[in-house]
């Protein structure tokens, strides 16, 4: 049996599941407007968490926040599950397919087969959708992935208990009601933007939103002194990779974002709004060229190569326009 | 950046329906859903990460060949795997796997727990037992 589903590719798999689901109970809301409600753009800089002996940088917000956010300011009934028992988690699983509900799953990467084997690290915040059951076969909604792609019972079972850092213990969520398919979405979006402002400026400790990425940068002046060149650009790439990781939609989330503040303005009725989306896409555009630079460097190739100062330098410039840009976007929605 | 700059690069996502999505402004500076197969900054960060991998997969095989480590050291690095992670995964307690690291221990190790190995790293047996 396969679910009615409709598949459509995003950028990020959270969003993009949400948005698919909600959908899919007749609430039409893209996946911008989900990052946007969710509150999803972060940047988190944790020097004392080590990945393959590099410090954690992030562009997103823990897994599951964007989803519980979303379906709570629209008035959207959940239920999540995690598992000791693995095959008692699949035989749930089934029990709800049965019952014609589409199933979303945290899984790791490691093992999934249809990703590029190059992209398969032990990362285990990755999220599908499990949309149909043929024999022994799923048919999953992948928002990475262009169509439907399938996955044996053996194969799922894997990926939901893949283990190592943050091991997702079969977590399984999904929709119980839907209070109305057409929810006002405007105190949804204001909220939305209200948490994002508080968690990307307000945060006393200093290792989240814009001063995670002041502090990376005062990091960064010393990383060839303190690490030695390769290390360093190894480094460097492990941030880029961060950046344009895929699903982020490019520029760690921004451009999304800015889509999001576009599609906010014709909602709430604000034309001044789409100044914001313009800046947010600006801010988009220096962490491109940052990324752009960043890879001559550790690529140690083309000319005029920036040193670690100078690309400090410009984390410095775009941490400050973020910060201006969030006290502005704040003060805007405050008075609204 | 605007839909037509969108980088349509290629790299490790081509042979694969995966795609990049970015959120790009069209002709009329609306913002729109564009599939992109790659961008080179960041297939580079890709590829460095894995040269690195390699680069350091490789002197653990040189120890292997001088007899000093067991296959099974090899491809622990190649899969980004330490012991705990291979003891979590294959279910072969950490105290044994330590042990087969030792080559005179991988030699006299049984059938089935080779297959277990194999299993877990997504290769043959006869693949774990050379590095």
């Amino acid at each position: 049996m396969k679910i009615d589903f409709k598949h459509s590719p995003a950028a990020h798999c959270e969003s993009g599941v949400t948005s698919n689901i909600l959908r899919f109970y007749g609430i039409k809301v893209s996946e911008p407007m989900v990052l946007g409600i969710g509150g999803g753009l972060f940047f988190s800089y944790m020097p004392f968490i080590r990945l393959h002996g590099m410090p954690v940088m992030s562009f997103r917000p823990l897994p599951g926040h964007i989803f519980k956010r979303v379906t709570k300011r629209l008035n959207v009934k959940i239920s999540g599950r995690r598992f000791l028992d693995e095959d008692k988690s699949m035989r749930e699983l089934d029990k709800l397919l049965d019952r014609n509900i589409p199933v979303g799953n945290l899984i790791g990467v490691f093992y999934l087969p249809y990703f590029p084997k190059e992209y398969r690290f032990h990362f285990n915040a990755h999220n599908i959708c499990v949309v149909g059951k043929e024999g022994d076969v799923y048919t999953v909604s992948d928002p990475n992935s262009t169509t439907f792609n399938t996955l044996t019972y053996d194969e799922l079972k894997r990926c939901r208990f893949a283990k190592g850092t943050w091991p997702p213990f079969g977590k399984m969520y999904w929709v119980r009601s839907v209070k109305t398919t057409a929810p006002d979405l405007k105190p949804a979006i204001i909220s939305g933007i209200k948490l994002n402002c508080k968690r990307m400026l307000d945060i006393p400790i200093p290792y989240f939103g814009v001063k995670g990425i002041a502090l990376m940068a005062s990091k960064m002046r010393n990383w060839e002194k303190r690490l030695g060149a390769k290390k360093a650009a190894l480094q460097l790439a492990q941030l880029i990779r961060m950046l344009e990781e895929i699903g982020t939609g490019g520029a760690g989330f921004r451009y999304m974002y800015a889509a999001f503040l576009q599609e906010a303005a014709g909602v709430l009725d604000k034309p001044e709004m789409k100044d914001f989306s313009r800046e947010i896409t600006e801010i988009g555009d220096l962490w491109r060229n940052f990324a752009y630079e960043a890879a001559h460097k550790f690529k140690n190739r083309g000319e005029n190569i920036l040193t670690y100062e100078q690309l400090a330098d410009r984390l410095v410039e775009i941490s400050e326009r973020e910060k201006a840009f969030f006290i502005k976007l704040r003060k805007f929605v405050n008075a609204l | 950046m605007k839909k037509e700059e969108v980088p349509q690069d290629g790299g490790y996502l081509e042979k694969t329906n995966v795609r990049d999505v970015y959120y790009a402004l069209d002709e009329n500076g609306d913002y729109c859903q564009v599939l992109s197969d790659g961008w080179e900054p960041k297939t580079e960060a890709l590829s460095m990460t894995w040269d690195n991998i390699r680069e350091e997969a490789e002197e653990v095989r040189k120890e292997v060949i001088d007899g000093k480590k067991s296959p099974l050291a090899y491809h622990l690095q190649v899969n980004l795997m330490d012991i705990s992670l291979l003891s979590a995964y294959s279910g072969i307690p950490k105290k044994l796997i330590k042990k087969h690291l030792q080559p005179e221990e991988f030699e006299k190790l049984d059938g089935e727990t080779l297959e277990k190995y194999a299993q877990t790293l997504n290769i043959t047996v006869d693949e774990l037992k050379k590095a």
